[in-house]
């Protein structure tokens, strides 16, 4: 369980303050969380700040009841917390099969790593020694990202925006990686996404807008207000 | 061998005693041992310090081995190697320098290697530097490579710097003949107070031919590395020259690519980035479960592979 009490997060910039997180109160105990809102309304500060990426400027973190606000991204990933970036980082030199190693944390096989990029549809016989360099595409990359968090195995996971870009694998295949994820470790899932399809197998919805929660709820209650309210000019709505 | 020379040869060459094949063991500046086969010769050079290497036409899938070692402190040797590998060969040549310092004053080995290979004759040459001891002299070495391609003759390069050498300045210069190609990959680690620079020149005279020159380096704490590569297109032909440097610490890279078309068909290439570790990389390991620390060593050992 993951709870989040008083989380405001303030920048300063040139000199004019500006609020990022304003007192997020959260508690998150279910299988499939969706975080969701318009851009720049502070998500992924907020899946940041759980991550320990960012430091809030107020707030306290508490992961099954332990207070995790002062640990360091190293010390909130090894008490069970994965976070798959919105745009995943590339490494000269470092293969797909060194980054599955590392996330695993253990040395495994290339049928087990086989088992991990077969579930976000890539071939482990043809991207294994792959670089995770400029050759891969993003989409490539994102399912990378993926099956890293498949392989880490933890008690809560965080993806950003895991739909953006994968291309040609289709959302039924990302779904069912939840799913699987899920029968398999238990824990929460916490996905932040535009995407209806996404939302839709959420247990929970929440609406982050201007750094405040504005919405919270069953998808049940929350979806239909939400699809109702496209807040796009006719132009564009005709166009959708 | 001693259990010190055993050490240097491990680490120069990975083998844990004499090799299989044709070799030449130098170890402080004397012949330690040697063996050659019925298609390759070893001859000692009578005129100046050094051996050559003569393959016979045709020889395949054989090896030479030919490690330097020193465990004297104060050595300065000085060696010149020339290779001579016949048409049509394809072998593999393994050489290095290992150098253990107990001492105070300067261990030193420059080799001069100059290699000819003749018409469709294909080479793989692998080179790797090595210093350690615990005292206070510098382990310098300077090495020379002088590379003549024949007509579609290939050869690899590949030299690899990681550890224990304080001063090095290598020199390689190549000449291509028509159609020849010469793929060269550089790896270089420097720290402490320590110095590299590397200097190549290609002449790419033969109408075809093609040229690859690729750096990665990383410089720690106080060092300092110099790249500099110069291709020269002198006929219909495709050269690239690649540097890619990580910094950090106080170090100090320079990177200077230089190409010269003097042919219209010369097609030539030149890349040279050089910047720390991205904080995202450290980030994105951490987020694995790993320290800052050991993020930092999983980004540079890869980047080195």
């Amino acid at each position: 369980m993951l709870e989040l009490q008083n989380i405001s997060f303030v920048v300063e910039d040139n000199g004019v303050k500006r609020e990022i997180l304003k007192d997020i109160n959260l508690t998150i105990n279910e299988r499939f969380v969706a975080l969701t809102g318009p851009n720049g309304g502070g998500k992924s500060t907020l899946a940041r700040v759980i991550a320990g990426i960012v430091t809030p400027t107020a707030g306290r973190i508490l992961l099954d009841g332990e207070d995790i606000t002062d640990k360091t991204i190293t010390e909130r990933a090894r008490l069970g917390i994965s976070f798959a970036f919105q745009q995943p980082v590339r490494f000269k030199g470092l293969t797909v099969r060194d980054l599955i190693t590392l996330a695993a944390g253990r040395e495994i096989s290339v049928s087990e790593a086989c088992a991990y990029l077969s579930e976000v549809g890539l071939c482990a016989r043809e991207y294994i020694g792959r670089e995770i360099n400029a050759s891969l595409s993003g989409g490539e990359l994102k399912r990378i990202e993926i099956a890293m968090i498949m392989a880490r195995g933890t008690k809560f996971s965080l993806f950003d925006e895991p739909e953006a870009g994968i291309d040609l694998w289709s959302f039924n295949n990302l779904i069912q990686v939840f799913e699987k994820m899920h029968q398999k470790l238990g824990g929460s899932i916490m996905i932040i996404s535009h995407q209806e399809r996404i939302l839709n197998i959420a247990d929970r919805v929440i609406v982050i807008a201007d750094g405040r929660v504005r919405a919270d709820g069953a998808r049940e209650d929350i979806l239909p207000e939400l699809l109702s309210n496209h807040e796009t000019c006719s132009v564009l709505t005709e166009k959708l | 061998m001693d259990k010190i020379e055993k050490n240097l040869l491990e680490q120069i060459t990975d083998l844990h005693d004499v090799p299989q094949g044709a070799y030449n063991i130098r170890a402080n500046g004397q012949l330690s041992g040697r063996a050659t086969t019925e298609n390759i010769d070893i001859v000692t050079k009578t005129d100046k310090p050094g051996i050559d290497i003569i393959i016979k036409p045709g020889t395949k899938n054989e090896s030479v081995h030919i490690p330097v070692l020193i465990s004297q402190t104060g050595l300065q040797d000085l060696v010149y190697n020339d290779f001579y590998i016949g048409e049509d060969a394809d072998i593999t040549i393994v050489a290095g320098c290992g150098i253990h310092n107990a001492g105070d004053d300067e261990s030193r080995h420059d080799g001069i290697h100059s290699f000819h290979l003749a018409k469709g004759a294909r080479l793989r040459y692998i080179e790797k530097h090595y210093g350690d001891g615990d005292g206070n002299g510098e382990n310098v070495m300077n090495p020379t490579t002088v590379v003549e391609l024949g007509e579609d003759a290939y050869m690899e390069m590949e030299t690899t710097q990681i550890k224990g050498i304080s001063s090095t300045v290598r020199v390689t210069k190549g000449k291509l003949g028509d159609g020849a190609t010469l793929i060269v990959k550089e790896k270089i680690m420097t720290h402490g107070k320590q110095y590299a620079e590397t200097d190549f020149t290609v002449d790419m005279d033969g109408v075809d031919c093609s040229a690859n020159v690729m750096s990665r380096s990383v410089a720690k704490g106080n060092s300092k590395q110099v790249f500099r590569s110069r291709i020269n297109g002198n006929n219909r032909c495709s050269g690239h020259t690649e540097c890619d440097a990580i910094i950090m610490d106080d170090a100090c890279v320079s990177a200077i690519p230089e190409v010269t078309a003097n042919h219209l068909e010369a097609a030539l290439i030149h890349e040279a980035a050089i910047g720390k570790i991205a904080g995202e990389q450290l980030i994105k390991l951490m987020t694995l479960g790993l320290t800052e620390q050991e993020a930092e060593e999983q980004i540079v050992s890869g980047f080195l592979k």
